[in-house]
């Protein structure tokens, strides 16, 4: 008897005070102080990583025969804007890639003169923040190759990234990046996955890799690579889209 | 052990500050991990062994999403479980590290939690078994340290389990998977690291339900008592049993 009650008290004790526990919680998580402090590990992350990394330790590179079997997409599969689908109904032969902000030399690349720069293909995981990951190969142009053409400026930062996928409001996709990230060796502007051009759901014509973070930072449909200072001005001012709208990490290496 | 009052009930001091300390944080700890975790699963309810894996892939495990009452915050937002989730990881894994350091120099590892000669004899651990099926447990002096049973949960608790969350963790980071890239080797692959992190945080549930039972049979009053002030006192004998 007196056991079959406590049994009952601790199901529902435990219940209750885990409810009661969780509301809490939820209110401290309202709290600006609070969400400041959370946010905060973010940097502490990100200092540990960097410390632990070493400026250029590679992302663990695969076999062809590792890679999945299906890419799937994410986020935008398809910008579907009427200036979208004309560039892709031609190919993307109209598509120029703009590089300008803190440059020496403002670039406009075609397609074209991207493959005829110097290319890394690299069999890597991408890692969505949503938990599952996806092995492909990529090929394209280090990043740090075309900041060495538009000569990058000593002021610049940061690399933004701005996307041709519209997230509704009119919002462009955009990502940025620091320059650690920028002129890491696998850091690269790919057009090709699996040996194919970029296919749309995977952010045709061309798209950035970072491989020490997440899939949001791994911006598609790029038209734009502007180098800034620093994020103020620059949209929501945190650094990407995800991370304006909905308090991602701009850190995102875990 | 310190004896406050001769009779036959006396108090001693039975947790120290590092283990009091270490074991409300973590509790609190676990439980913010635990529930931002099951957040974060629910943006991709799908499990995998390997490298790789993802909708179109096999998954061992397919689950619908867990309700408001499991997760932190109450509502679907990945962003906010990961920040709830990746702060609080901090303060759980170098808190753990804190614990047993402290606990290897005060030699709480070597006096209470490591086995002592005789008590893996398969004869004495199937006596405490039964004791434990029974409820019969330990009275006077032998009540004061941890019987086989308990040592060994608390061990594969704090030196396996523990440990094994932190480094699943830690695997599924392409950040820390470029630092260290033993750690993929290590679980086979970034998505059984994630299965693993997910069956491993099951068991700490199984831990915490077993352990909360145990505070109750004994007398909570007195468990909660010497894990909150390190006082703890001595059950009497059994009656009808000689004292110890």
């Amino acid at each position: 008897m007196s056991l079959l009650l406590s049994r009952r008290a601790l199901v529902g004790s435990l219940a209750a005070s885990a409810a009661g526990l969780l509301a809490g919680c939820d209110r401290l998580g309202q709290e600006a102080h609070v969400r400041r402090a959370l946010f905060s590990a973010e940097n502490m992350h990100k200092w540990f990583q960097r410390t632990l990394q070493g400026r250029d330790a590679l992302a663990r590179e695969f076999r062809p025969d590792q890679r999945s079997p299906v890419f799937r997409g994410n986020g935008t599969f398809n910008p579907d804007t009427p200036a979208y689908k004309a560039l892709w109904r031609e190919k993307f032969v109209a598509w120029r890639l703009r590089v300008d902000g803190l440059v020496a030399r403002p670039l406009s690349l075609s397609l074209a003169q991207l493959h005829a720069m110097p290319q890394r293909v690299q069999t890597t995981r991408h890692d969505c923040v949503e938990g599952w990951s996806a092995i492909g190969t990529w090929r394209g142009v280090p990043l740090r190759t075309v900041l060495e053409a538009a000569g990058l400026s000593a002021r610049a930062r940061y690399l933004v990234f701005h996307c041709m996928d519209d997230m509704g409001g009119g919002q462009d996709y955009y990502e940025s990046i620091d320059l650690v990230d920028a002129f890491h060796p696998q850091t690269i502007l790919a057009h090709s996955l699996n040996e194919a051009p970029l296919p749309v759901l995977n952010g045709a014509p061309l798209r950035l890799r970072v491989e020490r973070q997440l899939g949001y930072k791994q911006a598609k449909y790029i038209a734009r690579i502007e180098a800034v200072a620093d994020m103020h001005g620059i949209r929501g001012g945190k650094g990407g889209f995800w991370e304006d709208v909905a308090g991602y990490d701009w850190y995102a290496g875990i | 052990m310190r004896e406050e009052t001769p009779g036959p009930a006396p108090l001693v001091r039975r947790h120290r500050l590092s283990t009091r300390l270490w074991h409300w944080t973590n509790a609190l700890c676990l439980y913010v991990l635990f529930t931002s975790g099951l957040g974060i699963f629910n943006a991709h309810p799908r499990l995998y062994w390997g490298q790789y894996g993802a909708n179109f892939d096999h998954a061992w495990l397919e689950l619908g999403r867990f309700g408001p009452l499991w997760t932190l915050p109450g509502h679907y937002d990945l962003a906010f479980s990961r920040h709830w989730h990746l702060a609080f990881a901090l303060i759980f894994a170098f808190g753990l590290i804190a614990y047993l350091l402290w606990s290897l120099f005060n030699r709480h590892v070597a006096r209470d939690l490591a086995f002592r000669r005789g008590e893996l004899a398969p004869r004495h651990v199937w006596r405490d078994i039964r004791d434990h099926a029974c409820l019969r447990f330990p009275t006077g002096a032998a009540a004061a340290r941890y019987n086989v049973l308990q040592k060994a949960s608390y061990v594969g608790v704090i030196f396996v389990i523990l440990p094994v969350m932190i480094l699943t963790g830690l695997t599924m980071s392409p950040g820390m998977d470029a630092a260290w890239p033993w750690l993929t080797d290590l679980f086979g692959g970034r998505q059984s690291a994630r299965s693993i992190h997910f069956i491993a945080a099951w068991l700490l549930v199984a831990f915490f339900l077993v352990h909360i039972l145990m505070v109750l049979l004994a007398g909570p009053f007195n468990e909660l008592r010497s894990m909150i002030t390190g006082w703890y006192r001595l059950p009497g004998p059994r009656a009808g049993e000689p004292a110890e």
